[in-house]
């Protein structure tokens, strides 16, 4: 699956363009299952699969920031709430999350005449909203863990230069937490990836949509899983290399020297 | 220590696939997917019931057999049926090519159009690539509406698919769809009974081509199991002559 | 008080059905993650690959979809099976692949392979010279196994364990997708009927809570038993 791509990035050259549709349909001849429109299922499932994790993994993490702050504060008033989302947003399953807002939304009160509504009424933006408030509580205590390991001495060097309490969060924890925390993102974001799985419960054709309607219409579980599962197991390992090339470049100064 | 674990989980896997029996078809269980008003549905109280329950039933009497209702969702329905975990389907089973090559169907034993429902305030007449432009359409999963409207509207409008006919209708409540195709008689009974005027239906009930809408509900059973059909289909013709099919036609279609 | 409108009783079975799911699958796990970690601490080249392959594309893909997979197409692998028996052999048995066993099976298979990691890691943190003291003094590996190694590797084993069993425990919600009725199908069931989504998913939610909350208890209480004499570390 995965060498497919090669192949047919490494042939497009010029006229060869041809041979590879021909490739294509003589590969696709005599499979009932695997035609050229249930592809496209797939495709469109891969595109709303990404847009999905990537929006609201960019969402939670843009959320994420100012909790984890809030979570590490000393002040109780401020760091319990805080905690009491992630607590329950962790502690509960993300299928329950996207039922309560996308059948919710729809039995609130007029909403159906409000602005919201033509984002409400599409299954996607309940989902995003259940994924994003999903990642965001993960999120919030990956970072709060990374801050509070930030060692005694840069916050003692900080001070010494007379940073007041924003700037060294600005400078020296936020920066040096978001290093230490990548491995546990990276993590985070594979576990995303797999979670929006359930967003076809919803209705939502995304890459197990595709799958499910695949099933459905030609009662071949084997072909529609597997074919389903390969592509997720790409996805997998190249958010997995992503991360270990970022953590390779950012956690540099982290790794025993060699010299 | 390795041992005891390979035991203890083979323990586990046979306890959990449990109950190897011989077949014997003095009881037949019969997979179902419930809720699809007037054919298969729950009363109040819990008690299942519908024109293919009380068909189907007196079907059993007639050979001779007791029967069991086994609750399956439409899209592992198939599935189901070959692994067993019932002996047959009667569940508004449409026939037709696709499916006839996973299983074995009894005559049909009656037709049932589809149709468009909407909401009154879609104000249109007939349903087309026109009408339905930038619409969002439901269907039930793996049905043949599925099929239809995927295969002729998927261009110009968005397909929503559900599990159950129940969460589409809540969805078409919630407004969340535009317009719904449907077996006509469960949209009937779904929609058009709760308040007259909210739905409607629009244009005529489909039955053609045949190619989606087939030769009308069967009763599907494995592939080898054709003396089982049989049976059936004798006890069918049985009961339309003896006057009992048209008693249990005119309990949930009154008189047409 | 919350009025659940009849489906009380319902709920509860549900709910009790989302526990023995998720008891069962758990020590299927742990079966299935020991084996696991054996095999991939073995010298065997095959024993080794085998558990690997499995780890990563368990890892890999969605448990949802694995459930789909082992579960529709599980079905349809067992009745090849009796299909030959019945053409080659005539002979006539069906197996009865339950949606709650397969459900078990499933959540077990798919946690075995996280387990084998947790446990690979605990197993390797244990110390060799204990086990090689062990050995000195003339106990079987066996016995090595049970007295040395396994309590040992609890301790570290313990945290992997307590954060696999938190997401072992939220994945049984995926179950009602493919047909089984424990509290979340219920619920949601409820909500469609009523059209009070919240009447019945907060309560669920609340369960939940509740049982990873215990959970979180009785963990605390184990490690502190499995750490006895390491200074409470």
């Amino acid at each position: 699956m995965c060498g497919y791509k090669n192949v047919t990035t490494s042939a497009l050259g010029g006229n060869e363009m041809l041979d590879i549709s021909a490739w294509f349909n003589d590969l696709l001849a005599g499979n009932l299952i695997f035609t050229p429109t249930t592809l496209g299922y797939y495709w469109e499932g891969l595109v709303t699969t990404t847009q999905l994790v990537f929006l609201s993994l960019i969402a939670g993490l843009v959320l994420a920031v100012p909790l984890a702050i809030m979570r590490s504060s000393k002040h109780k008033w401020i760091s319990l709430p805080i905690y009491f989302y992630t607590y329950v947003f962790r502690g509960t399953p993300l299928l329950i999350q996207l039922y309560i807002i996308y059948y919710g939304v729809v039995f609130i009160d007029g909403i159906q005449e409000t602005f919201l509504w033509p984002l409400l009424r599409e299954a996607f933006y309940p989902a995003l909203l259940a994924f994003t408030l999903n990642t965001a509580a993960y999120t919030t205590e990956i970072f709060r863990g990374a801050i509070k390991t930030t060692s005694k001495g840069e916050i003692e060097a900080a001070r010494a230069y007379g940073m007041s309490d924003s700037l060294m969060m600005r400078r020296i924890i936020l920066p040096s937490a978001f290093r230490r925390a990548l491995p546990a993102y990276g993590n985070e974001v594979i576990f995303m990836l797999h979670a929006s799985a359930i967003a076809s419960v919803v209705t939502l054709m995304d890459l197990t949509g595709a799958a499910r309607f695949v099933y459905a219409r030609f009662y071949a579980p084997f072909e529609a899983f597997l074919f389903v599962a390969a592509i997720y197991l790409c996805l997998t390992f190249a958010i997995l290399y992503f991360f270990r090339f970022l953590e390779k470049k950012l956690l540099a100064h982290l790794r025993p020297q060699t010299n | 220590m390795k041992k005891l674990l390979t035991v203890s989980v083979l323990g586990l896997a046979i306890a959990a696939a449990s109950s190897a029996q011989a077949r014997n078809y003095d009881h037949v269980r019969i997979g179902v997917d419930v809720p699809y008003e007037p054919m298969e549905y729950r009363t109040a109280d819990g008690e299942l019931t519908g024109f293919d329950i009380d068909l189907g039933n007196a079907l059993c009497d007639q050979i001779g057999i007791t029967c069991e209702w086994i609750e399956q969702e439409w899209d592992g329905i198939i599935p189901g049926l070959m692994s067993r975990n019932y002996d047959a389907i009667m569940s508004s089973m449409t026939i037709n090519d696709e499916r006839r090559q996973q299983v074995l169907f009894s005559a049909p034993y009656i037709t049932m159009p589809s149709a468009w429902f909407a909401p009154s305030s879609f104000d249109i007449t007939e349903a087309n690539e026109e009408t339905l432009a930038g619409k969002t359409i439901g269907v039930q999963r793996g049905t043949l509406q599925d099929n239809y409207v995927t295969d002729n509207f998927n261009s110009v409008a968005s397909i929503s698919r559900y599990s159950t006919a129940d969460d589409m209708v809540l969805d078409m409540q919630a407004q969340r769809l535009d317009i719904v195709f449907l077996d006509f008689p469960i949209g009937q009974s779904t929609l058009l009974n709760n308040d007259d005027t909210e739905y409607v239906v629009i244009g005529e009930r489909i039955s053609e081509p045949k190619e989606y809408f087939g030769d009308g509900f069967g009763i599907a059973f494995r592939q080898r199991d054709e003396a089982l059909a049989e049976k059936f289909n004798e006890a069918l013709a049985e009961l339309k002559d003896d006057g009992t099919y048209d008693e249990i036609f005119e309990r949930y279609f009154g008189e047409e | 008080m919350l009025d659940l409108q009849g489906y009380g009783p319902r709920l509860i079975e549900g709910a009790g059905v989302t526990l023995q799911l998720a008891v069962l699958s758990l020590i299927l796990a742990i079966v299935l993650g020991l084996l696991t970690a054996t095999a991939k601490m073995s010298r065997n080249w095959l024993l080794h690959r085998t558990a690997t392959v499995y780890t990563t594309v368990i890892r890999g893909v969605p448990d949802l979809v694995l459930m789909m997979l082992l579960f529709f197409g599980g079905q349809i692998g067992v009745n090849a099976i009796s299909d030959m028996l019945y053409d080659n052999y005539n002979i006539d048995i069906y197996i009865n692949f339950n949606a709650f066993a397969a459900g078990v099976i499933t959540i077990g298979f798919i946690f075995g392979a996280y387990m084998g990691e947790t446990f690979r890691g605990a197993f390797m943190a244990v110390d060799n010279g204990q086990i090689e003291a062990g050995k000195a003094y003339g106990m079987s590996s066996a016995l090595v196994f049970r007295r040395i190694r396994f309590p040992q590797m609890m301790r570290h084993a313990l945290p992997g364990l307590s954060n696999n069993w938190m997401v072992l425990l939220k994945t049984t919600a995926l179950v009602s997708v493919i047909g089984l009725t424990d509290m979340v199908r219920v619920a949601a069931e409820a909500s469609r009927a009523t059209h009070e989504p919240f009447v019945f998913l907060l309560p669920v939610a609340a369960v939940y809570l509740l049982i990873a909350s215990v959970s979180e208890w009785i963990f605390v209480r184990l490690q502190k038993r499995y750490d006895i004499g390491f200074g409470g570390q």
